[in-house]
């Protein structure tokens, strides 16, 4: 068979349809469709919350009530109707497990499926994993180990119950309630999520990790999740996710808050994979995530994203460099393909004194997809000698495919350093032909030279799940899985 | 044994090959040299199955093989290598992983299972010798920040690892320093043997000093017009090409 054309390949490759597109099935308890007080009442009960909880939710459903969708991204989407989502959906699992075995058989075959069996996991040596399935945490694994030196990781239902100081003092505090309409709309409703304190001084010796998953037709998901690291201490934290294929469009409003105490590091690691939708944009996952953490004196968070899923992604995890000397980075991989939108980056806010941040944006939009960067850089009066560097690279893989860049820049102290760096290009003819002249085929050949555009960003993630997001990027660009 | 017949081939509209016939035995060094724009690139380019390139007609057998209806991948994997006049850069992907995909392409075209990391490490070892590729260059991006030197060394180290029955090398001796030709050059010659045969595309007569040439043939607007020994370089290194270009039109 002769080789019929670069442009071809990619189409066939990029065509290829969503692998991790099934559904399992397990029995779920789901709330009617609808929002109203009734129901937050409903998932508050069932939740068996406290009353401040419930409080703090009714108060966030009257401000979503006054406030309106935002329609600045660059995305095209017709809007949900908030009215015809179901807002709670528990898998029906009473028992309170201890370990991974007592986990439903369907489950375990779900995570098998996936390609992240728990066993694998824990080979991996320290990996503790709290698997989300639908909002609500059915494993916890350890838990003890980590007990030992005072870490909670646990998810947020269980330490409403168990840590309300904590999680009072907290949550709210990086993202109010009324930041936006997403976060307003997740404050009301959110069902489950995953919560991490790790205390002063402790060094958390294993990476946490949570994989998220959309498994019920029709239910939007709205996890919260809160990660405190106390002074000195240090936290990585992974995130990944995928969902099964669907034909109608899933929200999802997620919410994530960081707090880095003094002289605190948390590294934040995502790789997103939900169901873009079919070739024609049909179905996927609508993704309006709300992401920030705050800096105190000499802390750092760094955010790692590897984004190749969603219909359309709405996502900017942003760093408040509130104290002085603290340190804000901002790695991203967003990949879209056939119909799929994106608009994210990430927002850097430099309140205290010589604080620093570093954003590496790269896009790669292949089919007739539309990839944006949107980034602030925001440097306060009171931010003397802030510094910032921002580099946001744009891959085309086809002629119908496009890449924005929308980067806004403040500067409000005369201190200043900011640099911003930007590239476009399209997929090099004579890289794929020096690859295919080497025996290598066109698709491992636009897999590696795509792996090697993201390697900066690739390089931040932990070994294991660096692999996971090279299977991900060839997954969505190249169909074979290396 | 490569025979190439009454080939013919254009790019963009332009006929560029105008019927070249060639055989190349194995075993053989043959080089071609020519006037810029005689089609000696165009001959390498399509050889190796780059697209860009239309077939306008004739054929090329490789070892019983028509490798016109086989994809550039496929002709690489069946022993065919182009050290590239201008090797490109991938960056973010090291010069090892980068060797190890292809190496394993071609295993997996000869039934092998991939190679172990152990092994594949040894022989990376044991090639860059050949043409002084330090382990600096061997992890770096593939060409990315290499000099003009180190780029055709490692098209040379590239070719020593994939172990080809024919080799082209185009132009390989441009931007070669003295040093550089005469690593380049070893390289080459080291790896000459009754079992490959290579393909020089040069410019120059002085990289015929070190690679000795089994025939030299002169390429003119798409067809080679005249073929002699290592002595015909000589001679068109003293007279250049006009004479022999009056000679066909006499």
């Amino acid at each position: 068979m002769a080789y019929e054309g670069k442009d071809k390949v990619i189409e066939e490759v990029t065509g290829k349809s969503y692998e991790f597109g099934f559904t399992s099935e397990i029995e779920s308890d789901k709330a009617p469709a609808g929002l109203s007080e009734k129901i937050i009442r409903l998932i508050s009960a069932k939740k068996d919350e406290p009353e401040w909880m419930l409080q703090w939710r009714l108060n966030a459903f009257a401000v979503w009530q006054t406030m309106d969708e935002p329609n600045w991204p660059h995305l095209q989407y017709e809007k949900p109707d908030y009215q015809a989502i179901s807002y709670y959906a528990a898998p029906k699992q009473k028992k309170q497990l201890n370990s991974l075995e007592e986990v439903d058989p369907e489950l375990r075959r779900t995570m098998d499926k996936l390609g992240i069996s728990i066993e694998e996991q824990k080979r991996l040596s320290g990996v503790a994993v709290d698997f989300v399935l639908d909002s609500v945490s059915v494993a916890t694994s350890f838990k003890d180990k980590l007990a030992e030196l005072g870490i909670i990781f646990c998810s947020m239902s269980e330490a409403v119950k168990e840590h309300p100081e904590l999680v009072r003092k907290h949550l709210g505090t990086v993202v109010p309630t009324r930041d936006n309409f997403f976060s307003a709309l997740n404050a009301a409703v959110f069902t489950d999520g995953s919560f991490c304190y790790i205390p002063k001084g402790v060094r958390c010796p294993m990476e946490l990790s949570t994989y998220f998953r959309i498994n019920e037709s029709g239910t939007g998901q709205f996890e919260r999740t809160l990660l405190v690291a106390d002074e000195g201490s240090y936290v990585s934290y992974l995130e990944g996710c995928t969902a099964p294929q669907r034909d109608e469009n899933q929200l999802h409003a997620a919410v994530v808050e960081l707090v880095a105490l003094d002289e605190a590091e948390i590294k934040y690691s995502t790789v997103q994979n939900w169901y873009p939708g079919d070739e024609n944009g049909k179905g996927g996952i609508y993704n309006f995530v709300t992401k920030r953490g705050i800096c105190h004196h000499r802390s750092k968070i760094s955010w790692t994203q590897v984004e190749t899923g969603s219909a359309v992604t709405w996502k900017y995890p942003s760093c408040i460099l509130k104290g002085d000397n603290s340190v804000g980075e901002f790695y991203s991989v967003a990949v879209t393909n056939n119909a799929q939108q994106a608009d994210t980056g990430t927002k850097m806010i430099h309140l205290g004194k010589n604080t620093h941040s570093t954003i590496i944006s790269k896009g790669i939009s292949a089919g007739n997809s539309h990839n944006s960067y949107r980034g602030l850089v925001q440097i306060m009066p009171s931010a003397a000698n802030a510094r910032n560097f921002s580099q946001c690279d744009s891959l085309l893989m086809t002629d119908t495919s496009g890449a924005h860049t929308f980067p806004y820049v403040e500067v409000k102290n005369p201190t200043a350093q900011v640099e911003h760096e930007a590239t476009t290009s399209k997929i090099g003819e004579d890289q794929i032909f020096y690859c295919l002249q080497r025996g290598i085929d066109a698709e491992q050949a636009i897999s590696l030279i795509v792996n090697g555009y993201a390697k900066e960003v690739l390089n931040q993630l932990p070994m294991e799940f660096a692999v996971e997001a090279q299977k991900l990027l060839s997954i969505s660009l190249e169909g074979s899985v290396g | 044994m490569l025979k190439i017949n009454e080939l013919k081939a254009s790019v963009e509209e332009a006929s560029i090959l105008k019927g070249l016939n060639l055989t190349i035995n194995s075993g053989e060094v043959h080089a071609i040299m020519g006037p810029n724009g005689s089609g000696k690139s165009t001959l390498a380019s399509v050889l190796a199955g780059r697209e860009e390139y239309k077939i306008e007609g004739g054929s090329v057998d490789f070892y019983g093989e028509d490798i016109l209806e086989m994809d550039a991948t496929e002709r690489a994997r069946a022993g065919l290598f182009l050290a590239f006049q201008y090797p490109v850069e991938i960056p973010g992907v090291s010069n090892i992983n980068f060797m190890r995909a292809a190496v394993n392409g071609k295993r997996e075209h000869e039934g092998l299972d991939p190679i172990k990391g152990k092994d594949f490490l040894e022989m990376v070892k044991e090639k860059s010798k050949l043409v002084e590729l330090d382990g600096r260059l061997r992890n770096r991006s593939v060409n990315e920040g290499f000099s003009g030197g180190e780029k055709k060394r490692n098209e040379i180290f590239q070719m020593a690892m994939l172990e080809p029955k024919f080799a082209i090398l185009d132009e390989t001796d441009s931007g070669l320093d003295i040093d550089a030709l005469r690593i380049v050059s070893e390289g080459v010659n080291a790896m000459r043997s009754p079992e490959r045969s290579f393909l020089v595309i040069t410019h120059y007569q002085r990289l015929l000093d070190y690679i000795v040439p089994d025939f030299v043939h002169v390429l003119v607007d798409g067809r080679i017009v005249r073929s002699g020994d290592k002595e015909l370089a000589l001679e068109l290194e003293e007279r250049g090409y006009d004479w022999i270009k009056e000679d066909i039109t006499a």
